[in-house]
């Protein structure tokens, strides 16, 4: 009896579990039920479906997109392609049946590759008048910039207090004894913040300057980690996982998350970041159109909307990073807590090239 | 004779249309598209590094497979000759870790064998010590242990239920006629068990094969194996010719070891009386078993346990706001992060209700055990009567462990993209797309699931003599007679094993999730992961916290499926 009853518990889980996966939100694709076929027929009226490529980290603000979609009468479908340089490689591969109608998620350090593919449409928003034109890395509009975010070596304040430790200011001064085996950066062949402050120090030093740099590093016991998790989280002493290193490669908006997202009310981020010029990189995020989409006209409206102030200002606390509109005004607690960098290097021209010799040689450097 | 030639034929065609469309079919495309490797145009430093590379791979994997196999067989000789209190949960424990995320199990390790983890402090207050004393995080020993860590459960499992029915005849008749335990064990046991053995090692070494995150995370840096190479080459580089050849390089070395495997499994004939049902089981008697037994389960909780314990106990501890001071100052309990995660502070529309994460996780966990033991059931029953058609799919079988999630994941894309257009087929709707389709993610779990299955039911399967299937076919017994009364009940056992694997299998797999397009159909490895990619107290906390919750329904659904005593088990 009870082997029965517990045969029947088994299917009837799998049963009751049939049908459609529970989705997070009501407006994605339904599966085929035993509906007759026209219901699916598009009619008048109805909204369309707009589908947007994002990488993982993407958030954005509910009622912020379910403005846009009640004004334009259109389904936003939110495509989550992995980090940056998966989703970039599933539009490359899928560029003759496009997943998607837009594309957000190029970083400056894969643009080139982007633009080389061909992947992209060009779009003269009229909103791109507000943006600064140091962002405006592709002047045929394919890829449009949307946000930018400085990757900074963040500090533990009540380390350095409690030691009576001034702050590195400089590069250089990383170099010191006093600092040694304080930073922890991450591999520049498998994180994207690796590779930003490695090209940071590269348009400081020069190529092939900055290895020397890098083996001055080294003697001074900088710890190497895999990816952006294990360093803050593991490493880092000030994020909960409560690590031994004092200092490590991350965001500098990210004391502002900190205290965003702390467990107690705080009144001063634990953590800043050291922002002197040279020391950060700036990465810089576009969004384009993807050749062979069938709603062009969406893919436009949903360009300037990303654009417009509402969208730019709901960004910093949704994503943690800065938007390119100059009319936005940034949240108070952001605008508090993070730091922008000041004359922050920018992604050399050569990047798509040398990549791999730069990254190389580094790691013929620094990992033993 | 071309019907008895088809009839050889009918149980593959399942397994292998499904894996031929599944597997084999994206594989060639993507592996075709970086055919235009240029030998002559690439430096010999890149030659060079592949050799390193290959030789780590290989290196890392024997090692682990060998740890791996100790500890697992002096388990297995626990678990298949004892009973005692508890001991479904053990058994269940040692299965956890192998659905775990990596990103937990570093967390879990760390906490306790990292530079700040409770070890390293323990001692440092003890011995009064400046520096850390133990150093794991980073070497390859951490690299090792992780391994074992995760596939112990394989041999467990594979090897436990294969020496739990083997025929004690063999072994009552050596001891009479004098010999040691040792000798006996070493011949009359081991070569009995030697296919399961085998097959077991086989699975672990392809898994520590194609480690990744273990090896990134734990291993740090310096070490670089093959998957993570390939990795490497397609997500950053965005260097596709070169992960083709590493992907290449790595089907090989899987099929190399596939053909040795099968060259000698399938020759292999089985004598004895296998046992069914759970008998011989018994408390352990005197004193010298009852140590052994606590022994050993001492064993157990240390090594499978305590890394994971640090995951509950981190999701339920608040550190002050002095937690930037080195030694942590009096954590606080709360459950604020189980409750945040029932809350949408920021209307964020990428929320995951993690009730919805959980469910649709459980969802495909069911579909890949139903489907891999669907199609793994006939691949297995060909392979324990193999003919010269098993000889030659027999290695191909396993490939889909060995092959790159990456590679794979790309070839999805190529191959189910635009598949099936809905511009043909009318009645489907007008935004349809195979590769975005939420059944996708099953099927890809179901592909690394197969091989297990099939492995795990033919060394039971292997066990069965032949003169018993002939016995009843000469009193009168149709085939479906023999099946069910003489095939299932040996085999049983190996079933519900071979379901608990493609379960845990699915629950806790990323990396196919990651690869294919996921349109808002979250699981709970992916919303682990989202947490952990923001900086701030409440996400670690909220990432402790779902991963402890999937800790718990994976206990708790392979505590059900070992539950279920399938009809027709027990006295045989």
């Amino acid at each position: 009896m009870k082997k029965i009853l517990l045969t029947i518990l088994l299917f009837s889980f799998l049963l009751t579990a049939c049908g459609a996966p529970a989705s997070t939100e009501a407006q994605a694709t339904p599966l085929p039920t035993d509906l007759p076929p026209t219901a699916f027929m598009p009619v008048a009226g109805d909204p369309r479906t707009l589908i947007v490529m994002v990488h993982d980290s993407f958030s954005a603000s509910e009622t912020i997109i379910q403005e846009f979609e009640k004004n334009n009468n259109v389904k936003i479908s939110f495509l989550k392609s992995g980090d940056a340089g998966a989703a970039l490689n599933k539009a490359i591969l899928s560029k003759d049946a496009p997943l998607a109608d837009v594309f957000y998620g190029v970083d400056n350090t894969f643009l080139s590759r982007a633009l080389d593919s061909g992947i992209f449409v060009s779009y003269a928003s009229p909103l791109i008048n507000n943006i600064p034109e140091e962002y405006n890395l592709d002047l045929k509009n394919r890829a449009i910039p949307v946000d930018y975010a400085d990757v900074c070596i963040n500090y533990s304040k009540a380390f350095f207090s409690k030691n009576g430790l001034p702050v590195p200011a400089s590069l250089d001064d990383l170099l010191k004894p006093e600092y040694k085996g304080m930073l922890v950066v991450e591999n520049p062949a498998t994180s994207s913040p690796g590779l930003a402050f490695l090209l940071a120090t590269i348009q400081k030093y020069g190529d092939p300057g900055y290895l020397d740099f890098w083996k001055a590093l080294k003697d001074n016991g900088v710890v190497v980690v895999d990816g952006w998790e294990t360093a803050y989280y593991t490493n880092f002493s000030a994020s909960s996982g409560n690590g031994p290193q004092p200092m490590v490669v991350s965001y500098s908006s990210s004391p502002a998350a900190e205290v965003f997202y702390s467990t107690v009310p705080m009144e001063d981020s634990p953590t800043g970041a050291i922002n002197s010029p040279g020391t950060c990189l700036r990465q810089v995020e576009f969004v384009g159109i993807l050749a062979g989409t069938k709603n062009r006209d969406l893919a436009e409206k949903f360009i300037d909307f990303m654009l417009d102030k509402p969208f730019q200002e709901s960004m910093p606390l949704s994503m943690f990073v800065y938007p390119v509109n100059y009319q936005a005004a940034l949240p108070e607690q952001f605008a508090k807590f993070s730091q922008p960098a000041v004359e922050p290097a920018l992604v050399p021209d050569n990047i798509d090239t040398q990549r791999d010799a730069w990254i190389g040689a580094w790691t013929q450097t620094v990992l033993p | 004779m071309i019907i008895k030639g088809l009839r050889r034929l009918l149980p593959w065609l399942a397994p292998v249309a499904f894996l031929g469309l599944f597997f084999f079919y994206p594989l060639l495309r993507i592996l075709s598209l970086g055919s235009n490797f240029s030998f002559t145009s690439s430096s010999p430093n890149i030659f060079f590094r592949i050799i390193n590379v290959v030789g780590f791979t290989f290196y890392q994997a024997f090692l682990s497979t060998g740890l791996t196999l100790l500890l697992g067989l002096l388990l297995a000789y626990l678990f298949s000759h004892f009973d005692f209190p508890l001991k479904r949960l053990f058994q269940a424990l040692t299965a956890i870790p192998f659905m775990l995320p990596t990103v937990v199990v570093a967390a879990g390790f760390t906490a306790l064998l990292g530079p700040r983890g409770w070890l390293n402090l323990g001692l440092m207050s003890l011995l009064n010590l400046e520096q850390p004393p133990i150093i794991f995080v980073g070497t390859l020993w951490a690299i090792l242990l992780a391994h074992v860590f995760y596939n112990s459960t394989i041999i467990i499992r594979i090897v436990g239920n294969a020496w739990a029915s083997l025929d004690t005849r063999f072994t009552d008749a050596a001891r009479s006629l004098g010999a040691s335990p040792f000798r006996t064990f070493l011949n009359v046991t081991l070569p009995l068990l030697r296919p399961s053995i085998f097959a077991a090692s086989l699975l672990v070494f392809l898994f520590d094969f194609t480690s990744y995150g273990v090896i990134l995370l734990l291993g740090g840096s310096k070490f670089v194996t093959l998957e993570v190479e390939i990795f490497i080459q397609t997500m950053h580089m965005l260097n596709l010719p070169v992960a083709s050849l590493l992907s290449v390089i790595q089907l090989l070395s899987t099929l190399i070891f596939s053909i040795i495997y099968s060259r000698y499994v399938l020759t292999v004939t089985n004598i004895g009386k296998p046992r069914v049902g759970w008998l011989n089981l018994r408390k352990p008697g005197n004193i010298k078993q009852r140590i052994l037994v606590i022994g050993l389960l001492l064993c157990l909780v240390i090594i499978f346990a305590l890394p994971i314990l640090a995951l509950p106990l981190r999701s339920i501890s608040r550190f002050e706001a002095g937690r930037a001071e080195f030694i942590r100052v009096g954590p606080a309990l709360t459950l604020d992060y189980y409750r945040e995660l029932f809350i949408n502070r920021q209307s964020s529309l990428f929320y995951v209700p993690p009730f919805l994460a959980a469910r649709n996780s459980l969802f495909y966990a069911a579909l890949t055990v139903f489907l891999s033991l669907l199609l793994g059931f006939p691949a297995a029953s060909a392979l324990a009567r193999p003919g010269r058609l098993e000889k030659w799919i027999d290695p191909l079988l396993m490939l889909p462990l060995g092959a790159s999630s990456v590679t794979l994941g790309l070839g999805y894309i190529l191959t189910f993209n635009g598949f099936l257009n809905p511009e043909r087929w009318q009645f489907l709707p007008s935004s349809f797309n195979l590769l975005t389709f939420p059944l996708l993610l099953p099927i890809a779990h179901t592909t690394i699931a197969l091989p297990f299955v099939i492995r795990s039911l033919q060394a039971a399967m292997i066990t069965i003599p032949n003169r018993y299937r002939e016995a009843a076919a000469v009193l009168g017994a149709s085939h479906w007679q023999t099946w069910k009364n003489i095939d299932w009940p040996i085999i049983s056992r190996a079933t519900i094993s071979a379901g608990a694997f493609a379960f845990t299998i699915s629950l806790g797999e990323f990396g196919a999730a990651s690869l294919l397009a996921r349109p808002d159909y979250p699981t709970l490895p992916t919303a682990i992961y989202r947490f952990l990619s923001q900086p701030g107290g409440m996400n670690y906390g909220q990432a402790m916290a779902m991963a402890t919750m999937l800790m718990f329904i994976c206990g708790v659904g392979i505590l059900i499926i070992e539950q279920l005593r399938l009809p027709g088990t027990g006295e045989f």
